[in-house]
């Protein structure tokens, strides 16, 4: 019989950067798509809504691949993934953009400016918003922060 | 207010408590919010043990809480004729996986189809689902639930073979040889009315029901099931309470966590009895980045409050489930969400005389059936969380799957054999993962029982 470890994430629902696939940094200049879903779980909007074909899964039940070549950006998979799992994120000077779902009222505006939270939910500073897309009745928000953060910061909270 | 039902319209008013144990006097809450349970049991002009819950609230009633078991008032129903009618077939339930099966069926051009259910809400639990479902594109990933509820509304008014009865009881089946008898109780305005439906075939899609857990405390009000929240929430705008605990960390518990955050309640946070989180990590993440600390390997110990929930205390738990010493937390809050599995509604399967098995797997009784969701009773199928607690993607196809073959046994078999391949791969494709697994070994049980292979 299979011996069952209990992973970090699984006891606390926190992944951590070994958990994800990462891009390189040339890759965050263009700005690309990076996918937190590190379960086989049968979905696979993401695969079907790319239209560059930069998802890929073997059967419905496999985790999503990406080619982060492949990938433009264009933020559409942070819309419909319904486990809001995927975050685009970019590299523009020394700042970071990171594009989130948002599915809280009230909507925050662009220019506001929110507390940006990781993980864990803990306050990381401030960010400012740069863009807001409507997909379905999720926000899909971008927001700036120091570059230092985009691969922790994932949340926001208006103040 | 328009829409509301009783017990929401007396919790929007701060009204919770809705009636008294027998006994000790105990006051009791709303738990389902579904008409599953007997907790929101009142006496609603004259007529005793009215579940609330689903009862539409209208003006001039008269809403009495009930600490009694009460007695009918013989003149109500004196009298009452019966009125027959005839289909071909009957779904009893129009949730997911019934209502499916009514519109499957009905592109079989089976002349007519009765969808009937208890509710007074075509859709069943998809009408409380804010979030979107995962799933293929095929069965309506990244649809909301409610969204969903409403496109498959729409396909059954424009299929003209299919009627539809809510707010309608079946209160007892019976089965000849040549068609089966459902006898129900229709509510309205006018007073109830009470059916005798003769059909060929019957869909039972009655869905599932929560469970709860024994504490000390657990009847008191605010004390809810999470789908009971769910539906107060989500369906009719009313916010339990300010500050929850929830119990259980499947999916249920964390989605509902996440809801009650959307609607500006606090979650203090969730606890979770077994040492890993048992929902979808990606439901999970979502509430931590929130600030909503999870706990595993936590449980509840107790609510106290008086009258109604004001606290509850929670403890770390051990190796083979012992709490352990000195780790109680008193946590203060007004709700507790109990999101600790389901049980499968099975008891018309029952009546009607189809053979039953427990299978731990499929959170409890459930009728066995063959691949075509044909019940030990011919003519009588079985589609959703009633063959098995599972999703409601699987229950969509199971629905199908289930409409199809029931077509087939009246002879409306056009592409019937095609379309059940079709069915019973795509289900095949939902239970290889890992989440399906449970899912897998139930219908393998069941396959099982279905050929004699366990005795039990």
């Amino acid at each position: 019989m299979e011996v069952l470890t209990i992973k970090q994430y699984e006891k606390t629902g926190i992944l951590s950067l070994e958990d994800l696939t990462l891009p390189n940094d040339e890759q965050l200049k263009k700005g690309v798509a990076v996918i937190e879903c590190v379960q086989e779980i049968p979905c696979n909007p993401c695969v079907a809504v790319c239209p560059v074909s930069a998802i890929s899964m073997r059967d419905i039940n496999a985790l999503p691949k990406i080619d982060f070549n492949k990938c433009t950006g264009c933020k559409r998979c942070v819309g419909i993934c319904p486990g809001l799992a995927i975050f685009v994120i970019k590299l523009k000077d020394d700042k970071g953009l990171i594009t989130l779902p948002y599915e809280f009222y009230p909507i925050p505006k662009v220019e506001d400016t929110v507390t940006a939270l990781d993980r864990k939910g803990k306050p990381r500073g401030k960010a400012k918003i740069v863009k807001i897309n409507r997909n379905n009745k999720t926000s899909v928000v971008t927001i700036e922060v120091d570059k230092e953060l985009i691969m922790d910061v994932r949340n926001i909270r208006l103040d | 207010m328009k829409g509301d039902t009783i017990a929401s319209a007396l919790h929007a008013n701060g009204i919770t408590t809705l009636s008294h144990s027998l006994r000790y006097h105990r006051p009791r809450g709303f738990f389902c919010g579904i008409g599953k349970c007997s907790s929101c049991f009142m006496t609603v002009d004259d007529i005793p043990n009215v579940r609330t819950c689903i009862m539409p609230l209208k003006e001039n009633i008269r809403v009495i809480e009930q600490d009694r078991i009460g007695s009918l008032p013989d003149k109500e129903f004196k009298d009452k004729k019966r009125k027959k009618i005839d289909v071909d077939i009957v779904v009893v339930g129009s949730g997911p996986a019934g209502l499916m099966a009514a519109i499957s069926a009905a592109k079989q051009k089976v002349p007519s189809i009765l969808l009937i259910d208890e509710n007074h809400l075509i859709g069943g639990q998809l009408v409380k689902q804010s979030h979107k479902f995962f799933g293929s594109e095929e069965e309506k990933a990244g649809t909301r639930g409610i969204d969903l509820a409403n496109e498959l509304l729409e396909q059954v008014n424009s299929l003209k073979n299919i009627k539809s009865m809510l707010q309608t009881t079946i209160i007892g089946c019976y089965n000849s040889k040549k068609n089966h008898k459902l006898i129900s109780v229709k509510r309205q305005k006018e007073g109830d009315l009470l059916f005798e439906i003769n059909c060929k075939s019957v869909i039972f899609a009655c869905g599932a029901m929560e469970n709860m857990l024994a504490f000390p405390g657990n009847d008191l009000p605010g004390v809810y099931g999470a789908g009971g929240v769910q539906t107060l929430m989500n369906v009719y705008g009313v916010k339990p309470g300010k500050n929850v605990l929830m119990v259980g960390a499947g999916n249920v518990g964390l989605i509902v966590s996440y809801q009650l955050l959307q609607a500006g309640v606090n979650v203090d946070r969730v606890v979770e009895i077994l040492p890993r989180i048992g929902g979808y990590n990606v439901h999970a993440a979502k509430l931590r980045r929130c600030g909503v600390p999870i706990y595993t390997s936590h449980s509840i110990k107790e609510v106290y409050g008086k009258n109604k929930v004001e606290g509850a205390i929670v403890e770390k738990i051990g190796s083979s489930f012992k709490p352990i010493p000195k780790t109680q937390q008193d946590i203060i809050c007004d709700t507790v969400c109990i999101a600790v599995g389901l049980t499968p509604s099975i008891r018309l399967l029952e009546q009607i005389g189809a053979k039953t098995e427990y299978i731990a797997e499929a959170g409890g009784h459930i009728a066995i059936h063959d691949s075509s969701m044909q019940t030990s009773v011919k003519g009588v199928y079985v589609a959703g969380d009633s063959s098995g607690i599972e999703e409601a993607s699987t229950a969509m196809i199971e629905g199908q799957l289930a409409g199809v073959s029931s077509a087939m046994s009246l002879g409306y078999d056009k592409q019937g054999k095609e379309l059940q391949k079709k069915y019973i791969k795509a289900l095949e494709g939902f239970r290889s993962g890992p989440f399906g697994l449970k899912p897998k070994i139930c219908k393998e049980k069941i396959a099982c029982c279905w050929d004699g292979g366990i005795n039990y």
